[in-house]
């Protein structure tokens, strides 16, 4: 039960350090490359505008995407290591 | 064949199609009705939370705001992706292994409280009804101009056809119906898009066109489309003209309201197993993003037509500018709609469009002898005008109008279904009479759905702003009362009851009482305290973005709150465990 319950912590510390650095790079595309820090990147050009254009545009969108299959992918390893995956 | 009868088929079969999947598949019992049983593959629950997801406020309304706006309308692209990110990571695991049916079900139980449930479910159902309004407003715009009749005649049509619609078949029928609509509803989008770009750009892929040089003089189609519009006096299409905290604000809000909207959470009640939640978020979002990475294309190069069609030669030489007698069959068709206009204020015949708003701009055209503009569009057509602007075949057209209705009419029903879920299982059952029948509960919730689509239809005559502007303000109200509850009912176990409701009721009153300042007491025009425009926002914050305020002020006070208050007993402290681990999930169950 005592192993059960500390395999439950570690399990949950993992998700939530994977789930911490997926946010980030979510916000640094969206609100940073494609809104904040969009003048930093203004000497890129791309197609008739910058690549702050492009990220607020598309890029990001291309991102999230990416960002939620690898979630899925590794959670479902992480389920497994900690053995509190679904039958 | 002329284009009417065209439209008259593709329609029809369309709609022949879905009501045929919902007869076949109509709902029997109350569970199928909620959740379709449970059986659904993640690929399909992804392709019909899509169709779900992309209503009119996507596909009718989204191209026309960046296509008038440009680069500050990119809010609209990131906030209603990223919020899929969210919910994978934040939401739908946890509420699949919970395993009931319902997000105020959640609620109640996790903070033990039949209060928080009843406050889960007004916040709800308010969020729906402001989202049902925006929708109608896009279902009148798409029945006026399929059956080419005024705005208003074309919304009553269409209420009544979403509530037959609605009423016919549960989520059951909604979700394959849902599919076949996907499927229309992105051929409708992508197929002109790629006629389009091809014409411009040469390019197949609206993506990459939006980023290539015109086929006409090799300049880049955005370098064009600012200097087009710029010589009319309009801000540059790629440029950033408004308040940055207000960008970021509003983008947060359409993410985090994403990600707490019931009728997309509803979706991922509906997998086999919590690993299949987060794969369908992903799915879901795959779907979604093939008409978002096109939309910001459909709009820079419909604009670029638009300009075109209008100014057809030199800005200011005597015959620059289309005259009105020869304009094209679209924009009579769409003159029949109310929804575009033209007033000759300068007599000589021609359609003069420029942004008399700019001072520097005014100059010039006086000295051209205009008198103002001339050409007011309403900007929730573009997207079903487009491809008559670009001159693409009948079929095409018709093919967009089926699209625009389908996604019209998918979201609405999936509303109207979260919303008699709401009044009927968690407000009559839950809180009223738990010992209601079967069939009393079906009832009710088809009674719930009629008195919805009534408010909505009269509320959608006059709409707080386009179709996407209004949905967004339903997002920001989902932002603020439902999302901070429910992650922090899944990552803090010390929130307990109290916090719960206090910051589920701040956060939702602070919202409304903000939107309603500006936009009107219940959206009643004219009831506004303060003009809706930025030098009276305060800190330049539109009541579109506020959610994310909102939301804040929901994590603040419930944290607060409960940290005062006795911490939650130990078995809601095991339920918030339980619910962190994937093992152990079964079937939903009822109360």
């Amino acid at each position: 039960m005592d192993n059960d319950k500390e395999a439950g912590i570690a399990y949950w510390k993992a998700n939530l350090s994977l789930v911490k650095w997926s946010l980030v790079i979510w916000a640094l595309v969206s609100f940073g490359f494609g809104i904040v820090l969009r003048p930093l990147l203004s000497g890129i050009k791309i197609g008739g505008t910058d690549l702050g254009f492009w990220f607020a545009q598309q890029g990001s969108i291309y991102v999230f995407l990416i960002l939620i299959f690898f979630y899925a992918w590794r959670m479902n390893t992480i389920d497994k290591k900690y053995g509190v995956d679904e039958e | 064949m002329d284009l009417q009868t065209i439209t008259y088929i593709i329609v029809g079969g369309t709609f022949a199609l879905y009501i045929g999947i919902a007869i076949w598949a109509r709902a029997s019992t109350t569970g199928e009705f909620y959740a379709a049983g449970r059986g659904v593959h993640p690929v399909t629950n992804g392709m019909a939370t899509a169709a779900d997801w992309m209503s009119a406020a996507s596909f009718i309304s989204m191209a026309g705001l960046i296509a008038f706006v440009g680069y500050d309308n990119s809010t609209f692209l990131m906030g209603w992706t990223g919020g899929y990110v969210l919910l994978a990571m934040l939401l739908a695991p946890y509420l699949r292994k919970f395993g009931k049916f319902t997000v105020p079900e959640f609620i109640g139980d996790r903070f033990y409280s039949p209060t928080a449930r009843l406050v889960a479910v007004i916040c709800l159902i308010v969020a729906s009804l402001t989202y049902v309004i925006g929708q109608m407003t896009g279902v009148g715009v798409a029945f006026s101009r399929f059956l080419n009749v005024r705005a208003d005649v074309g919304l009553y049509i269409g209420a009544a056809i979403v509530f037959a619609y609605a009423v016919l078949g549960g989520m059951k029928g909604i979700t394959y119906t849902q599919v076949a609509q996907y499927v229309v509803l992105i051929l409708a989008y992508t197929i002109p898009a790629v006629f389009i770009s091809l014409q411009l750009t040469g390019v197949a892929l609206p993506q990459i066109g939006l980023f290539s040089s015109t086929v006409a003089d090799g300049v880049p189609l955005l370098t064009k489309l600012n200097q087009v519009i710029g010589d009319l006096g309009f801000a540059t299409y790629t440029g950033h003209h408004t308040n940055t905290l207000n960008m970021v604000l509003f983008t947060m809000s359409l993410m985090i309201g994403t990600a707490g909207l019931p009728h997309v959470i509803i979706r991922f009640f509906t997998v086999p197993r919590v690993a299949d939640a987060r794969w369908s978020a992903g799915w879901a979002l795959v779907f979604i993003a093939i008409l978002y990475t096109v939309a910001p294309a459909v709009g820079a190069m419909a604009r670029l037509n638009l300009v075109d069609t209008i100014q057809t030669g030199e800005v200011g030489s005597p015959d620059g500018n289309l005259a009105y007698d020869d304009r094209p069959n679209w924009f009579k068709n769409w003159e029949t709609t109310g929804l575009l206009k033209f007033e000759d204020k300068n007599g000589d015949g021609r359609i003069q469009y420029y942004n008399d708003k700019s001072a520097d701009f005014n100059t010039k055209a006086e000295g051209f002898g205009w008198k103002g503009n001339e050409l007011t569009v309403n900007q929730d057509i573009l997207v079903l005008a487009n491809p008559e602007i670009a001159r693409l075949p009948n079929w095409v057209i018709a093919l967009v109008a089926a699209g625009g209705l389908a996604a019209a009419l998918s979201t609405a029903a999936g509303l109207l279904l979260a919303i008699s879920s709401a009044v009927s299982h968690d407000l009559i059952k839950g809180a009223y009479n738990p010992n209601i029948s079967e069939k009393g509960e079906l009832l009710a919730a088809r009674i719930a759905m009629a008195v919805s689509i009534g408010v909505a239809t009269y509320l959608g005559l006059n709409p707080p702003g386009f179709a996407a502007q209004t949905v967004a303000l339903a997002f920001g109200l989902a932002a603020a009362s439902i999302f901070p509850a429910l992650m922090m009912g899944i990552f803090v176990k010390r929130i307990n009851n109290k916090g719960a409701v206090a910051g589920m009721l701040s956060g939702l009153i602070f919202t409304l009482v903000y939107i309603f300042w500006y936009k009107g007491w219940l959206f009643f025009p004219g009831t506004n305290f303060a003009p809706d425009t930025a030098e009276y926002w305060v800190f330049g914050i539109s009541p579109l973005s506020i959610g994310t305020v909102g939301a804040i002020l929901n994590f603040a006070v419930a944290y607060f709150v409960s940290n005062a208050t006795e911490a939650p007993p130990q078995e809601i402290q095991d339920l918030v465990e339980s619910i962190r681990i994937p093992r152990g999930a079964g079937a939903a169950q009822s109360h």
